[in-house]
């Protein structure tokens, strides 16, 4: 009888151009994954580590030997002897563009990430006058634990992967409507308290512009007291259940302020739920209130 | 399971397995993020059977939900047992290879037919051959559990008639198929890792073992007991005998965590001496002659909590406790100075360096190294071992790494130990919430919206008789006590079972409720399983 | 078959009837005992396909997508409700916002190019007039009768008023005809009828030739897609026999929706069961046993013969499990579309017909190994399919004689607007534009612009007049045949107006997945309108040029890559934005 341990796939290695750069990575990895390694930065919107790639924010769009239109590298997957440019014209002009249009219409004054690529990429979103389109959202706050603010909102889809069949397989949230006109919402865009929602913040944990943000720090944010630079993260085990979860504590002036979890630890993958992710209050003597 | 005190698989494993049994756990809410792992598991084209006698939401993720007579656990591993058998499709290599008592066995389940289990579980017999043949046949299995095996008077019988169905199969000892009961406290497998066990000492070394018992007097110079000591339930029983006069409780809440809290208070009060070591002033700590603030272990201590899958983690201190509060550690050692001996200031790594001399399975287990891997899965002898994503690996060993076949062990079906009257008709069981914890003093901290408190979930047609409507007040009672209960109708509950949760004593005391009755093999008490009556309350009805 | 949550809102008893109707068995979860459920994933996602069909009933009940009826087909079918809703508002048939307040059918008047110039404000007033409830609408693919009108029904079946007219093919008679040949000679609700015109005797064919032998000929034929992509369909379904997998698909991509396209309406209202005959061919060709007809909802009158013909050919042994004797298996069903231009493209089509919204999916992987439900599949439309039958019939070589060596066959054209006789036409490759115009009567007036390909084309001006439509040449001039549009204005047409509407059209029905096709599409939409009558200034003109090459350089699909073109055609042609205009 033989001891049926896992043992992991012999990984073969495909070797692409990346930049004129001979680059090698194991078979499955995107462009992206190449990049990274051939130690090229790349910006990306949609795509997170713990998520399926969707490729729909097309910033991290590079040009392809042989390919009529640039491809994503969040989601294509590298094949031997491809010849790829990240900072050809085309590529920078595709990414300028992408920020330019989306500065154009969210509100992006809480993404800090993008601000720093669309300076890089020279974007300017003033070319479309003050009259342009935009997300024009209210800030949605309906319970103490997160709020929706969809003015910030990129149509990334993370969060409802997230919500979804990438990890919480709840589905309270769909991308709905159509063109400019579609938004993340529940169905008939009812309040998160009457819908399918559990409240795990994991579609919180992806979003990149801070549409969706923790109550604290919105509090935090209004009272002009959220201080990022004062802030400092410690990675702990989840006070509940037994299954072991990572918590990522964030704090700021010794008390916690928001919980995160590491996307590469294969307990969770980055995923919590309602306890693990809100039910920290009582390490600081707050009750419920009423 | 076969010696070792946790569960066999890793999260991985249930990803990529081909059957999933989820039995009497309700993972979806009470372990939330393992369920994104079998969730995974069912996307990835697994079939997943939920034995629960409710369709919690949980089973309503499973291909095939049976809804089993609440207690009726073991006739129905014994009725799938005795299935497999006779139609032949046990995994013949490996009961003769790796396991004893086939014979003793197969004669014990032999009554169980399809027929009998039916009665005994009033599951359609088609639906429990089905099971049957399924996991029989799969080429990986898991058999997962949670309270609803083990907090009845016969948990260990319930957990034993599992084994049974994986030593049947072979499902066991190879990835992707386990027995793998979930933790329900963050680090209830670490307590058990570091010894917390009445008949344990740390890394499930035995008491009575001369051998491993001497190792720890050598090292600390004490002789010590080597009779097992007493669990839970039996210490409430020593303190009604008057055998235990004093208790010194950490981070537990048994005046409100109790099976039969009246009672279990009345003996709490009448102790001369009670301690409480916690984070809250709990309803224990209001009886206490002397309280102990302490620290919050995960966000204000360093150290380290076991998961389900024996994977050993850093906790590591985010914020300083408040006001006078003290790490756990630092009190103890006060105390043992208080007593006469000094172990200098306490330092975990060092105290962790402690425990890996004496725990074989923790020995490879180094600060540096948990730190470096995101955690380590016992047993890790040494400092080059990976860890042990799965166990039981012997089994398939030729020589079966030199130990002895793994044994049948035969047991009984028996029902829940209060059986239903005219007086008390209902039946009532008990679980978790997904957004609240335990006795609520944590998950009480943050406002949810979706909590809804402690209600008594009951089948339309129960409620109807009752002339009870959903949010209506009724006064629900069982041979110990009554309580006052919102009533709230659940058409998922099959008729006569009633389903409360436990998070809110100071509104409800749903442990008025529950049965005292306890597991003779773990001290577990059957919480799972009472007989009620309900009456409306009139006035509430406005 | 998972933890959903549902509101208090219940449906209707005739929601629930109009539903169960299209359901039937097929539901996600049934309770075999009071402690016996079965459901699951994989159950719930079989079923997944379903959830458009049972949308369409429940508009038709109710004039809407109540909260009610979208909990009980979510509960039927399992499928999260804010995943139905989110796919329900992505459709223009549907309503979500509120109660209709009526019991009425709904007229949806076309306001697209062809109609726009002919009469389509005006008939939207007098409706209005009439108490009418009017749905302004994207091109109804009858362009060649303006205006457009389709009538959705109210609890009884949708109508084309215009279908109730009797029908005439300009070009009846015409020997040279190879696939409009028998539109207006057969009987479209006939098998027989069909069969007398030579009907299945390419099936037949293709049998006796075997799989391999109908493969080399299509490539040898040098037949292309004539969707707009013009990709080789002897290679495609090549790829597709090659490919792995037990369970195939043949889809007939029938929701023809390009402004000023109306072909493929014709040929399957006309001559359905040449649909139906030649993709059996290539289900037995490929070895494909599923083959699905995705027609647009606006089709009313070709859906219900391409039904009969489905259940014509089944009754004679023609589909099923055991077509013509030949062993093959293959099961043809019609899927009703609800209003969604981008559910034309290929992947969204796919998306749309397995219950979800129709968001394109990126290439690679393709349709060949993974397309509907993620299994191999071929999809053509039925203007490509119908090729099919006369290269087997007659031989790639006798194909080939007709166009050009680059185009070989004959092509569809669409021509609407400014003509004497607009309507559907067939030519060989290399006809010019100006023929196909003199063709079709001549254009009325003079010629201010042609649009070629429909509004995924571009604009050209009487100086193309000489352009043979060929893939190579249009391709060459920077223009495209697409699906055959040819769309004539004169010097009375406002320009401006119908530049601003082709913009409207694909700010709409973008479908709002990647950044550039739904924020470029508006950007787009707010400059043309800004501009107007004036001149455009050269700045203007860059940050066009910036959208256009973002668009098409970025977009997911073929929408955003060509949704300026048209515009960029007008602006370098002077036709919009001109200094003297």
């Amino acid at each position: 009888m033989t001891n049926t341990m896992n043992s992991p796939e012999t990984e073969v290695a495909v070797s692409i151009s990346v930049d004129g750069q001979a680059v090698s990575v194991p078979e499955g990895s995107t462009i992206l994954d190449a990049c990274t390694a051939a130690g090229i930065d790349t910006p990306t919107i949609c795509y997170g580590p713990n998520l399926t790639p969707v490729n729909a924010c097309r910033v991290c769009v590079v040009e392809l030997e042989g390919s009529r239109t640039l491809v994503p590298s969040c989601s294509r997957e590298v094949e031997p002897d491809m010849v790829v440019q990240t900072d050809s014209d085309r590529v920078k002009h595709s990414r300028k563009m992408v920020l330019e249009f989306l500065g154009s219409g969210v509100d992006l004054s809480q993404a800090d990430d993008l601000n720093a690529w669309s300076e890089h990429y020279g974007a300017d979103p003033n070319r479309y006058g003050p009259d342009a389109e935009t997300m024009n959202e209210p800030v949605k706050i309906e319970d103490d634990l997160y709020i929706r603010d969809y003015d910030k909102c990129v149509l990334c889809y993370k969060c409802v992967s997230a919500c979804g069949d990438d990890a919480q397989h709840t589905f309270a949230i769909s991308m709905t409507g159509r063109g400019f006109g579609a938004r993340i919402a529940t169905e008939f865009d009812g309040v998160l308290p009457d819908s399918a929602c559990v409240y795990c913040g994991n579609c919180v944990a992806v979003c990149p512009t801070n549409a969706l943000q923790f109550k604290t720090e919105f509090d935090l944010r209004q009272a002009a007291n959220w201080r990022p630079e004062d802030q400092s993260v410690t990675t702990t085990i989840c006070s509940y259940c037994g299954v072991g979860c990572n918590l990522e504590l964030h704090t700021q002036d010794e008390r916690i302020v928001k919980v995160t979890s590491p996307d590469d630890h294969s307990v969770t993958w980055g995923n919590l739920c309602i306890k693990g992710r809100f039910g920290w209050q009582y390490v600081h003597g707050d009750s419920d209130g009423d | 399971m076969f010696g070792a005190g946790g569960g066999t698989s890793s999260y991985k494993e249930i990803e990529e397995t081909n059957l999933i049994v989820l039995w009497g756990s309700n993972a979806r809410n009470a372990h939330p993020i393992f369920f994104h792992h079998l969730l995974k598991g069912i996307d990835n084209g697994a079939k997943m059977y939920a034995v629960d006698p409710r369709r919690t939401s949980s089973a309503k993720f499973a291909d095939t939900w049976l809804g089993l007579n609440l207690g009726s656990d073991v006739a129905l591993a014994n009725g799938i047992g005795r299935e497999i058998i006779a139609a032949g499709l046990v995994n013949e290599a490996f009961v003769a290879h790796s396991s004893q008592g086939f014979d003793e066995y197969k004669e014990s389940v032999e009554k169980y037919t399809l027929e009998y289990t039916s009665q005994l579980t009033g599951l359609p017999p088609e639906a429990i051959q089905e099971l049957a043949h399924d996991y029989a046949t799969a080429e990986t299995a898991q058999i997962l559990w949670t309270l609803g095996i083990t907090e009845h008077h016969n948990a260990v019988d319930n957990v034993l008639a599992l084994c049974n169905l994986a030593l049947l199969t072979g499902h066991i000892g190879k990835w992707g198929s386990g027995l793998v009961p979930l933790r329900g406290q963050n680090n209830v497998q670490g307590g058990g890792d570091m010894g917390a066990l009445p008949n344990k000492l740390p890394g499930f070394q035995n008491v009575n073992d001369d051998a491993a018992r001497g190792k720890f007097e050598a090292k600390y110079g004490v002789q010590l007991n080597p009779e097992p000591g007493l669990h839970l339930t039996l210490m409430f029983e020593a303190m009604e005998r008057g055998e235990i006069k004093a208790a010194y409780v950490l981070g537990e809440n048994p005046a409100d965590s109790e099976a039969d809290i009246l009672h279990a208070r009345k003996l709490l009060e009448g102790l001369d001496l009670l301690v409480v070591q916690d984070i809250f002033m709990t309803r224990t700590a209001e009886l206490a002659d002397v309280v102990l603030p302490a620290s919050v272990a995960w966000a204000e201590s360093d150290g380290t909590a076991t998961s389900s899958e024996r994977r050993v983690q850093r906790i590591r201190a985010a914020v300083p406790p408040p006001g006078e509060a003290r790490h756990d550690i630092d009190i103890l050692f006060d105390l043992a100075k208080r007593m006469g001996h000094d172990w200098g200031t306490p330092d975990p790594e060092q105290l962790w360096d402690e425990l890996r001399d004496l725990s074989p399975m923790h020995q490879g287990m180094s600060w540096e190294r948990l730190e470096q891997t995101g955690g380590l899965q016992w047993p890790c002898p040494s400092l080059d071992h990976p860890g042990s994503p799965f166990l039981h690996g012997w089994l398939y060993e030729d020589d079966l790494g030199g130990r002895d076949p793994a044994p049948f062990s035969p047991v009984v079906a028996q029902g829940p130990k209060e059986e239903l009257t005219d007086e008390f008709p209902l039946r009532l069981t008990t679980g978790r919430a997904l957004d609240s914890y335990n006795t609520g003093v944590q998950s009480g901290g943050f406002n949810s919206p979706i909590r809804y408190g402690d209600a008594l979930d009951m089948h339309p047609a129960d409620a109807e008789r009752l002339g009870l409507a959903d949010g209506d007040q009724a006064l629900v009672s069982s041979p110990r006590g009554s309580v006052e209960m919102r009533i709230r109708i659940d058409s998922s509950l099959v008729e006569g079972l009633t389903f409360t949760t436990f998070h809110f004593p100071d509104l409800v005391d749903a442990n008025v409720l529950t049965s005292d009755a306890w597991d003779k093999k773990s001290g577990t008490a059957e919480f799972k399983a009472a007989s009620i009556r309900v009456e409306p309350l009139v006035a509430a009805r406005g | 078959m998972a933890d959903l949550h549902f509101t208090d809102a219940t449906a209707t008893s005739g929601e629930v009837e109009a539903v169960n109707l299209v359901l039937g068995d097929n539901v996600a979860v049934t309770t075999e005992t009071e402690r016996l459920v079965r459901g699951g994933t994989s159950r719930r996602k079989g079923l997944r396909h379903l959830l458009l069909p049972a949308l369409h009933a429940l508009q038709k009940e109710s004039g809407w997508i109540s909260p009610g009826g979208l909990n009980h087909v979510s509960e039927m079918l399992q499928v999260p409700p804010a995943e139905a809703y989110g796919v329900a508002s992505f459709y223009e048939m549907f309503r979500v916002d509120e109660a209709p307040g009526h019991d009425d059918d709904v007229a949806h008047v076309c306001v697209d190019p062809s109609c726009r110039i002919d009469g389509a404000d005006e008939l939207i007033a007098s409706l209005e007039a009439e108490g009418k409830h009017v749905h302004r609408s994207p091109c109804l693919g009858q362009c060649e009768r303006p205006p457009a009108v389709f009538i959705q029904g109210r609890r009884k079946a949708d109508s084309v008023p215009a279908d109730e007219e009797p029908f005439t093919l300009p070009q009846a008679g015409d020997p040279s005809l190879s696939l409009l040949k028998r539109i207006g000679v057969v009987d479209p609700m006939s098998l027989d009828s069909y069969r007398e015109h030579g009907g299945y005797d390419a099936l037949t064919k293709a049998l006796d030739m075997g799989a391999d032998a109908v493969l080399d000929e299509l490539v040898a034929s040098g037949l292309s897609g004539r969707g707009g992509a013009a990709f080789p369909t002897g290679f495609k379904w090549r790829s597709v026999r090659d490919a792995e997998g037990n369970d195939k698909h043949i889809v007939a991509n029938c929701d023809e929706s390009e402004p000023g396209t109306f072909k493929d309406r014709h040929l399957m209202e006309h001559d359905p069961f040449a649909l139906v005959e030649s993709m059996t061919i290539a289900a037995v060709t490929t070895g494909a046993t599923n083959g699905w007809i995705y027609i647009r909802g606006e089709y009313p009158l070709a859906t219900g013969r391409l039904e009969n013909a489905i259940a014509q050919a089944r009754d004679a042994g023609l589909l099923g499990d055991d077509v013509a004797g030949s062993g093959h298996a293959f099961h043809l069903e019609v899927r009703r579309g609800a209003g969604a231009y981008i559910c034309g493209e290929e992947t969204a089509l796919f998306a749309s017909l397995e219950g979800f919204r129709g968001e394109p999916r990126n290439k690679p992987p393709y349709p060949t190994t993974n397309g509907l439900f993620d299994q191999p599949t071929a999809i053509n439309n039925p203007e490509t399919l119908l090729n099919v039958l006369p290269i087997l019939l007659g031989g790639a070589d006798a194909y080939r004689a007709l166009g050009t060596e680059g185009s070989p066959g004959t092509r569809l054209f669409c021509l609407s607007g400014r003509v004497a006789n607009p309507g559907l036409y067939e030519h060989g490759f290399g006809a010019t534009l100006g023929e196909i115009i003199d063709a079709a009567g001549g254009a009325q007036g003079d010629i201010a612009a042609v649009l070629l390909g429909g509004a995924a084309g571009s604009f050209v001006t009487a100086d193309s007049l000489d352009l043979p439509l060929t893939l190579e040449a249009t391709r060459e001039a920077g223009t495209t045949l697409g699906s055959g549009v040819v769309v004539v204005f004169n010097s009375d047409d406002n320009m401006v107006d119908v530049c601003e509407r082709i913009t409207e059209f694909f700010k709409n029905e973008s479908c709002g997945q990647c950044v550039p096709c739904r924020v470029g599409a508006v950007r787009q939409h707010e400059m043309i309108v800004t501009l107007g009558t004036k001149p455009m200034a050269q700045e203007q003109r860059d940050l066009h040029e910036d959208m256009v090459q973002v668009m098409a350089d970025a977009s997911i699909c073929g929408l955003g890559h060509t949704a300026a073109s048209a515009i960029k055609s007008a602006l370098a042609l002077g036709i919009i934005g001109a200094d003297s205009q």
